[in-house]
């Protein structure tokens, strides 16, 4: 079997259908490709073939190219990758181009065959890049299906002509959210903006696509752009209406983008440097432009982390041989703020729930919060009443915790306290059956700690959630020294089953997101006290890619617990507490009363709705210095003191797998996303570089900047993270 | 090395770059023609007088392309023996055709040049000609791209100016101008521009608004502040450049900035030998010149390095110059130069400037240099400075020793 099959129906139309033997959902990989280019020259050249439908026999159209596909061609040309890559793109041209032209004249334009595509279900990548060279696209009217170009998001650009192709549809300006942003758009809203001509009921959709291709005069199969006096829309370049267009373009990506994600730019540029010369010239520019991009170490960080590692951890790289797991009735203790959460994402796929709290109006008041939820979906047409019910159908929001009867996990969300929780494990175990895997969400108490007041520590775990739970992506589970394999294969297939991306680490102080967070904040905090300007801390984070600033940040997570936090462990270090100057800006906020966004003040003033309205002025008075160091030295210090706890807690064990270090610092905290996580980020900068930085910092700030051993092994070795350690975990 | 001299200078009226200002009817090769043809006669230059006419344009598109300095040689009464050369470094474009053919002078390439320069913007727009680094991605990220009245605003914030600081500089430009009109001290140097029948079209600046006070400035809202806060955002790239500014403080808007206006000027350079030969007295010595890059997003920073840089080849130090012109682009870029070097306002730009009068872009710089000999004379002073702020980051600066 391959992956692209040719029938010639009766009426002529020879329907060539993608369907790859084995997977769920249609991925290209450069035979395929090769296959499908086979298939069309010869229906092309068959004189019993008056026309072309490209499909897909499953539910969904295409998910893209096979991201191991560019990783691999990228690696097997080796020193000189260049060529090679721009060749394969420039193969991957001369494939659409010759779907595209088909056959016609190419001085009248006429004697071509129609093609079209009909599109089942979602679409994305090279999909719809294959799509978007077809004469005619029509797509199935369903619910799930989307179509879109969402290379963007792990570091690429379309560069199968989908830059060229979709910008000289629409326009610069109208191409900005498929291309740029990469959404993904539901067949209603792809209509309008033309990534699909036609949207028609699922059941309709061949004899639709086919008796376009019957009836399809000459005129219909000429692309805008092989026809003579092509403009632009929206205005070329140089064009008075392009000219503003493509001014605001770049400095609306230069400003979104912090200009740290090199695949923005060269889109842009791609689209810019294609508007001034002809299609097949422009394809070239793109090819050239992508071929950059493919070699460029962000593009490699990001999809390796983003996308093949990611993909890795979801899929059980780290899981223990232990039967299926799947949960199907979870019990959630407490029903605040994480519990509610825990319930929503749990009930929204399928599983059954138990929302547990002291009195029946908290746990309603949890349960609320998934109605909720479901209320926005419903008004943004993603969820519907019926799915709604279901999932509220699901919780049951109760007081009495007989009611844990039956669940094979159980959640505890309560109160970050050691005598609450061990109280609440004990009762609940009591309940639960033999079988059931106890999970704690704690974000700061050691799991082995809290393990004592279980009966079955070996079926004790720690399942730690972010906040909001319904929209991180990310789960830290967390193993105590009794914890067992099938706890931990337990806690994986249930986060599976919530579709997030799970990283597995072994018990200490923060584990591993707060312990990385955590010196982040508190170097905000150090430079405010050495009196920086305070925009210059928080612009040097967002200009490394950082959702937040360390003080917006610290505002957000609320300076109280930051106080609390130090409180607790200047009591565990004693004399060793080395953050005397964090806590000298922390504690002074906190006598001020300015205890974060939820106090409406904290490092950021607010106004009455709770909008940020800046900097509070009061820090520069208190603390406010002359003259403010290099942006590098700020970048190098906020950057430094989280890759070197990251390699820490590698060292230590804490983490046993690079890849969760760098997939979990993404969708843990947002670290620098462009960089591929903090290991990445070494691999990037060099050890031996890293070195460097990490001597003058600590020179100047401090031995938490000390190099730790396993780095300057590297650095002595010349190898990097992922040179030592990547290969044997991957092949895992 | 030899010398260069300042024998004329002379400039047309500056018209409202407008549909509606008297100079929209005339076009640029005709307002360059009448300045030469004007040079000529005021001068004698009979013959192939000149080595050259180096012609400042800073949107040399349509009647302002092709080598707009040629054009204008042969619409004027110039011997075609004179060749032409149009130069661009935008706002500056003007004072580096001067410095230009001072240095050729200085080196021994030709006895005498005519520079100067022409803008007809209510003609040939601002902009209309294209610029890569507006408008190409890979060098608008790369040199972090905002327009100028961003960087003005830039200024503003960096340095510490506020909206009154601003205002209050733009109504004393008003004044200053006025005063000037009034007492006659461009008479000298302006010429009217008259049609093909000998009648008057413009012979006076027409951009001033002498009644401007704090209150009328006070009114107008900022100008900048939409394209920097909201579409498409050029504060946010500013702040990548200057990322220890918390926010861009919007303070310019037509009121403080420079006015958009039609004008040409022209500076009749030469040699010891070639005022001896042609009975000329020299005005001033060229003493030295400068030009420098600096920052492009700031932009507007440049007469200070280009100030620090004449010093240098002139051997001067700031205490040694008597009297300043620094082009009123913004505001802002005017404060920030006092700031920089202590300049008392009541040696700087005595006159007014392109805040109250208008700023052509190609012919401001010829404009000032023009503007600071009259006054040097009229005060009778010894030094002179003219510093002008350029687009893309750049600076230029002349400094005038009288003779």
């Amino acid at each position: 079997m391959t992956d692209f099959s040719c029938e010639i129906h009766d009426d002529g139309v020879a329907v060539i259908t993608w369907d790859v033997p084995g997977k769920s959902m249609n991925v290209l990989t450069r035979e395929a490709f090769a296959a499908l280019d086979g298939q069309v020259d010869q229906a092309l050249a068959d004189d019993a073939v008056k026309g072309i439908v490209i499909t897909s026999g499953k539910e969904s159209f295409a998910g893209g190219m096979d991201l191991n596909v560019l990783a691999s061609i990228r690696d097997a040309a080796g020193e000189d990758p260049a060529p090679k890559l721009f060749e394969f793109v420039m193969e991957g041209h001369r494939i659409l181009r010759n779907i595209e032209r088909a056959g016609m004249d190419p001085k009248t334009n006429k004697g071509g065959k129609p093609v079209a595509c009909a599109i089942p279900g979602l679409c994305a990548g090279i999909g719809t890049e294959i799509a978007l060279a077809c004469h005619r696209r029509f797509m199935a009217d369903t619910p799930k299906g989307r179509i879109g170009l969402p290379e963007i998001r792990v570091g690429l650009f379309p560069g199968a002509g989908g830059t060229t192709r979709y910008s000289r549809m629409v326009g610069a300006m109208a191409a900005a959210p498929v291309l740029l942003e990469g959404k993904l758009l539901e067949p209603r809203k792809a209509k309008p903006a033309q990534l699909v001509d036609e949207v028609v009921a699922a059941d309709e959709l061949l004899a639709r696509a086919k008796d376009w291709v019957l009836n399809a005069t000459d005129a219909d199969l000429v692309k805008p752009w092989d026809q003579k006096g092509f403009k632009l829309p929206g205005g070329a370049p140089y064009h008075p209406q392009g000219f503003m267009t493509f001014v605001g373009a770049s400095a609306m990506i230069n400003g979104k983008t912090k200009g740290v994600y090199p695949a923005a730019k060269a889109l842009l540029s791609a689209v810019y440097e294609g508007a001034l010369v002809p299609f097949d010239t422009a394809l070239r520019i793109e090819a050239r432009h992508f071929t950059n991009i493919l070699l460029n170490p962000t593009s490699s960080a990001m999809i390796r982390s983003l996308f093949i590692s990611k993909e890795a951890l979801e899929k059980g790289a780290r899981r223990p041989d232990a039967s299926d797991q799947k949960v199907r009735k979870v019990g959630v203790l407490g029903a605040g703020m994480m519990g509610a959460g825990i319930a929503y994402v749990s009930a929204r796929v399928g599983v059954d729930v138990v929302l547990v709290d002291r009195d029946q109006a908290s746990a309603e008041g949890g349960k609320a919060h998934s109605e909720e939820i479901l209320d926005k979906g419903i008004a943004r047409r993603r969820v519907t009443e019926e799915e709604k019910a279901e999932v509220l159908g699901r919780i049951l929001a109760t007081a009495d915790l007989e009611d844990l009867e039956g669940c094979d996990l159980i959640v505890e969300a309560v109160f970050e306290d050691p005598g609450v929780k061990a109280d609440i494990t004990k009762s609940a175990e009591k309940i639960a059956g033999d079988d059931c895997i106890f999970a704690t969400n704690t974000s700061t108490l050691p799991i082995t700690e809290l393990a004592q007041a279980s009966v079955r520590p070996e079926q004790f775990i720690g399942i730690h959630f972010f906040s909001p739970v319904d929209r991180m992506l990310l789960v830290e589970i967390i193993k105590g020294a009794k914890t067992g394999d099938r706890a931990v294969a337990k806690a994986l297939d249930y986060v599976r089953q919530i579709r997030k991306t799970p990283i597995v680490v072994n018990d200490a102080r923060f584990f591993y997101a707060n312990r990385c967070i955590i010196p982040y904040i508190n170097e905000g905090l150090r430079m405010v006290g050495e009196g920086m300007e305070p925009a210059l801390v928080e612009n040097a984070a967002k200009l490394l890619g950082f959702p937040l600033g360390p003080l917006q940040l610290v505002d957000e997570t609320s300076i109280d617990l930051g106080v609390k936090i130090a409180r607790a462990t200047r009591a565990a270090m004693g004399d060793a507490y080395p953050d005397e100057a964090v806590d000298a800006v922390l504690f002074w906020m906190a006598d001020q009363g300015r205890l974060g966004r939820k106090a409406g003040a904290g490092f950021y003033a607010y106004d009455a709705s709770g909008k940020r309205t800046g900097l509070w002025e009061g820090l520069r008075e208190r603390f406010g210095g002359e003259g403010n160091p290099a942006l590098d030295e700020v970048q190098n210090r906020l950057m430094m003191v989280q890759a070197l706890e990251a390699v820490r807690a590698l060292e230590e064990g804490v983490l046993s797998d690079i890849r969760e270090g760098d997939v979990g610092a993404i969708l843990g905290w947002g670290f620098a996303p462009w960089s591929g996580g903090p290991f990445s980020w070494l691999d990037m900068t060099g050890a031996g570089r890293a070195m460097e930085i990490c001597a003058d910092l600590e020179a100047r700030f401090g031995t938490r900047f000390a190099q730790p051993s396993l780095l300057s092994e590297l650095a002595t070795s010349g190898e990097g993270f992922y040179g030592r350690f990547g290969s044997v975990r991957n092949a895992a | 090395m030899g010398d260069a001299y300042i024998y004329d200078a002379i400039r047309s009226p500056r018209g409202k770059g407008r549909s509606d200002g008297s100079l929209h009817e005339v076009t640029p090769v005709k307002l360059s023609a009448d300045l030469l043809n004007a040079m000529k006669r005021r001068n004698g230059l009979e013959g192939h007088a000149v080595e050259d006419v180096v012609w400042g344009n800073a949107t040399q598109v349509k009647e302002q392309g092709g080598c707009l300095a040629r054009t204008a040689v042969l619409a004027s009464d110039l011997d075609e023996r004179v060749p032409g050369l149009s130069i661009n470094r935008f706002c500056a474009s003007g004072m580096e055709a001067v410095n230009l053919a001072a240095n050729q002078v200085k080196g021994g390439a030709g006895d005498a040049y005519i520079a100067g320069g022409v803008e007809c913007m209510s003609r040939v727009p601002m902009g209309s000609d294209g610029a890569a680094i507006a408008v190409d991605p890979s060098v608008a990220m790369k040199a972090y791209f905002v327009p100028q009245g961003i960087s003005a605003d830039i200024i503003a914030t960096e340095y510490g100016f506020s909206r009154d600081d601003a205002d209050a500089y733009a109504v004393e430009s008003q004044q200053r101008a006025a005063r000037a009109w009034d007492e006659g001290r461009f008479e000298n140097s302006i010429v009217p521009v008259s049609d093909q029948n000998g009648m008057t079209i413009l012979d006076r600046d027409e951009h001033m608004r002498p009644d401007t006070d704090m209150q009328a400035l006070g009114a107008l809202s900022p100008a900048f502040k939409d394209q920097g806060e909201v579409m498409p955002g050029f504060d946010a790239v500013a702040l990548m450049k200057y990322p220890h500014l918390e926010r861009i403080c919007h303070v310019h808007h037509a009121g403080n900035s420079s006015g958009i206006v039609d004008g040409a000027a022209a500076v009749l350079v030469g040699s010891k030998e070639f005022g001896e030969a042609n009975d000329l007295v020299p005005r001033a010595r060229i003493r030295a010149t400068a030009k420098i890059g600096t920052d492009p997003t700031i932009m507007l920073t440049g007469p200070v390095p280009a100030t620090e840089r004449v010093l240098a080849d002139g051997g001067m130090t700031i205490g040694d110059i008597d009297l300043f012109e620094v082009n009123e682009a913004f505001s802002s870029v005017v404060l920030r130069f006092m700031q920089a070097f202590g300049v008392d306002h009541g040696v700087l730009n005595v006159n007014g400037g392109a805040i109250a009068m208008g700023h052509p872009l190609g012919a401001s710089g010829a404009i000032i240099i023009g503007t600071l000999l009259d006054e040097m004379e009229r005060q009778n002073k010894e030094t002179g400075l003219a510093a002008i702020c350029v687009a893309s980051g750049m600076g230029a600066a002349t400094i005038l020793e009288r003779v």
